[in-house]
């Protein structure tokens, strides 16, 4: 891989849920632009890493967090205030959350949050954002109407939309597709691979295949530990340690 | 196959006994319906509605006896609208900061404050209200007395704040905790995503709270009788005397001669409190089921 420019820093990452460790010692590097994909089984600590690097972790009420997290050389909980990290860092969840107010709305919620008014800006990001996330052609003569009318597929590109409006710098997806049918997944699969030319992305994926497809570099994380990082190629065709090929091959998970 | 029919036979009984209580309730409701107009009907023989409804004296006992309720209609309007100014903000915001913000332990303690506020009797509020509030309001405005309108709206926000704080709880507690983490993931504060994302998906639910708390203050008869002064004139302010509809019933139906002219009227006025209700109930109703859809 080409020498790129560090997104994420993470070192010695702890973090816990009452006294139970989600995730032990984690220390890994995110480079810019690349497609960086977190597999392994429930429970691995994988959506745990992902909301770590919002501070949605912030929210679960008995969450204890130690270690750094740096975003372009930035400590995540000291120099930077957290709205602030979450407008850079944008997440998109399993299932397909449309609010229920209209598809233009939708796209311009974070917008019209941070105060924009002038309608000019706000369409431009609307189109912007919805090209990006490819929907536009299917929507674009009817932004006016409900978002809940689209379907999962056009939902899933819906919030990436609204999170592409903001003009993050780095994207996660916990599980993007989980909901989804192959043939809407193939697209937000297509959308992700433009996307990564602009934008950092950290894909968190039950379906290791999918990893095989989009990431550049895999981990692989089991009970809170992360086993093994590498280029995706690497650890799909020889994985250095046994219970990352047991895994990738089907035998558990 | 014989304990299959067994069970059969048992699903066709719980299903048809289930199926008679709801008959029964809707069946009662007709018939109390049926009789407060059959009562009431009688007065409109020898009165006109609309003297009925916009009289403006309300005379029963006189000679000749004049049966205007503008003044009642007038004097449940103003109790009622100044409750509802003073709960419904209050106790919205008692709901968001009870599902919202409130931590654990002050949230099950505030919830469980409520509840006992709608355990007190209305007599006991309107005991409470006659002897402490009037007084206090007498002194503070410098007014010959002290049960006025805006003592009995006082009381009764009392009375409408735990129906309207548990049922807009509910509302905003049942909005989808996925809304919220879609905002706070956008950059929304904790103050936005409550403002324009909760409240806003809470809506419905909380117009309901609203109108089944406005129901429940013009249906309210002890505390508003007790503390309001009962004068049944057109008022000008807020702090005279007024008589509610509901008032005039209690007081009035024990000194009314059975099948009289009078006896109607109250009646009658039955029928007008029982549209109100079930125009507000209708509304809320409506709202209840939007927000559930």
């Amino acid at each position: 891989m080409v020498n790129r420019a560090t997104k994420f820093s993470i070192q010695g990452l702890h973090v816990q849920y009452g006294g139970m460790y989600a995730l032990r010692d984690l220390n890994l590097e995110i480079a810019a632009n690349e497609i960086f994909t977190v597999i392994g089984p429930a429970n691995s600590g994988k959506s745990t890493f992902l909301n770590s690097l919002n501070r949605l972790i912030d929210l679960e009420a008995h969450s204890r967090v130690s270690g750094m997290i740096r975003l372009d050389g930035i400590d995540i909980r000291a120099g930077l205030e957290v709205e602030a990290l979450r407008r850079k860092v944008g997440i998109v969840f399993a299932l397909p959350l449309p609010l229920p107010v209209s598809i233009y709305e939708n796209v311009v919620y974070g917008l019209r949050m941070q105060g924009v008014r002038d309608a000019k800006s706000l369409d431009a990001a609307v189109e912007r954002s919805l090209i990006e996330s490819y929907l536009w052609e299917e929507v674009k003569d009817r932004l006016r109407t409900p978002a809940m009318n689209l379907s999962g597929g056009q939902q899933q590109r819906l919030c990436m939309a609204r999170i592409l409006a903001g003009q993050p710098d780095v994207l996660l997806f916990d599980e993007p597709t989980s909901g989804l049918d192959p043939i809407s997944t193939a697209r937000i699969e297509e959308t992700m691979l433009v996307l990564k030319e602009k934008y950092t992305i950290v894909l968190v994926t039950n379906n290791v295949a999918q990893a095989a497809r989009v990431g550049d570099r895999t981990a692989f994380f089991l009970m809170g530990e992360m086993i093994e990082v590498s280029e995706t190629s690497t650890m799909f065709t020889t994985p250095a340690d046994s219970r990352t090929s047991d895994y990738i091959t089907g035998k558990f998970g | 196959m014989s304990s299959k029919r067994l069970r059969k036979l048992k699903e066709w009984w719980i299903e048809k006994a289930i199926l008679l209580s709801g008959i029964f309730s809707v069946v009662f409701v007709l018939l109390i319906f049926l009789f407060l107009l059959r009562e009431g009907f009688s007065l409109f023989r020898g009165e006109s509605v609309a003297d009925f409804l916009f009289g403006k004296s309300w005379y029963p006992i006189s000679d000749p006896p004049r049966f205007g309720i503008l003044p009642l209609i007038l004097g449940s309007l103003l109790v009622t609208l100044g409750a509802a100014a003073i709960s419904v903000p209050i106790g919205l915001a008692a709901a968001l900061f009870i599902a919202e913000i409130a931590p654990g332990r002050l949230k099950e303690g505030l919830k469980a404050g409520i509840e006992l506020l709608a355990a007190i009797p209305s007599v006991v509020i309107g005991f409470i209200g006659m002897i402490t509030l009037g007084p206090w309001i007498k002194n503070l405005f410098h007014i010959p007395t002290g049960l006025t309108a805006l003592t009995g709206s006082v009381t009764l926000a009392f009375m409408a704040m735990p129906t309207i704080v548990s049922i807009a709880e509910d509302a905003i507690t049942a909005v989808p905790r996925q809304y919220r983490e879609a905002a706070v993931a956008m950059g929304a504060t904790k103050w936005q995503t409550t403002w324009r994302i909760v409240a806003r998906a809470a809506r419905p639910g909380m117009v309901a709270a609203v109108m089944l708390g406005i129901g429940r203050v013009i249906g309210e008869t002890m505390a508003v009788m007790m503390v309001t002064g009962n004068a049944a004139t057109i008022p000008h302010s807020i702090l005279q005397p007024v008589r509610t509809l509901t008032a005039t019933i209690a007081a009035e139906m024990g000194e009314s001669v059975q099948g009289g002219a009078h006896y109607a009227a109250l009646f009658a006025i039955g029928i007008v409190l029982f549209v109100i209700t079930f125009l507000i109930n209708g509304v809320a109703d409506l709202y209840l089921h939007r927000s559930r859809r």
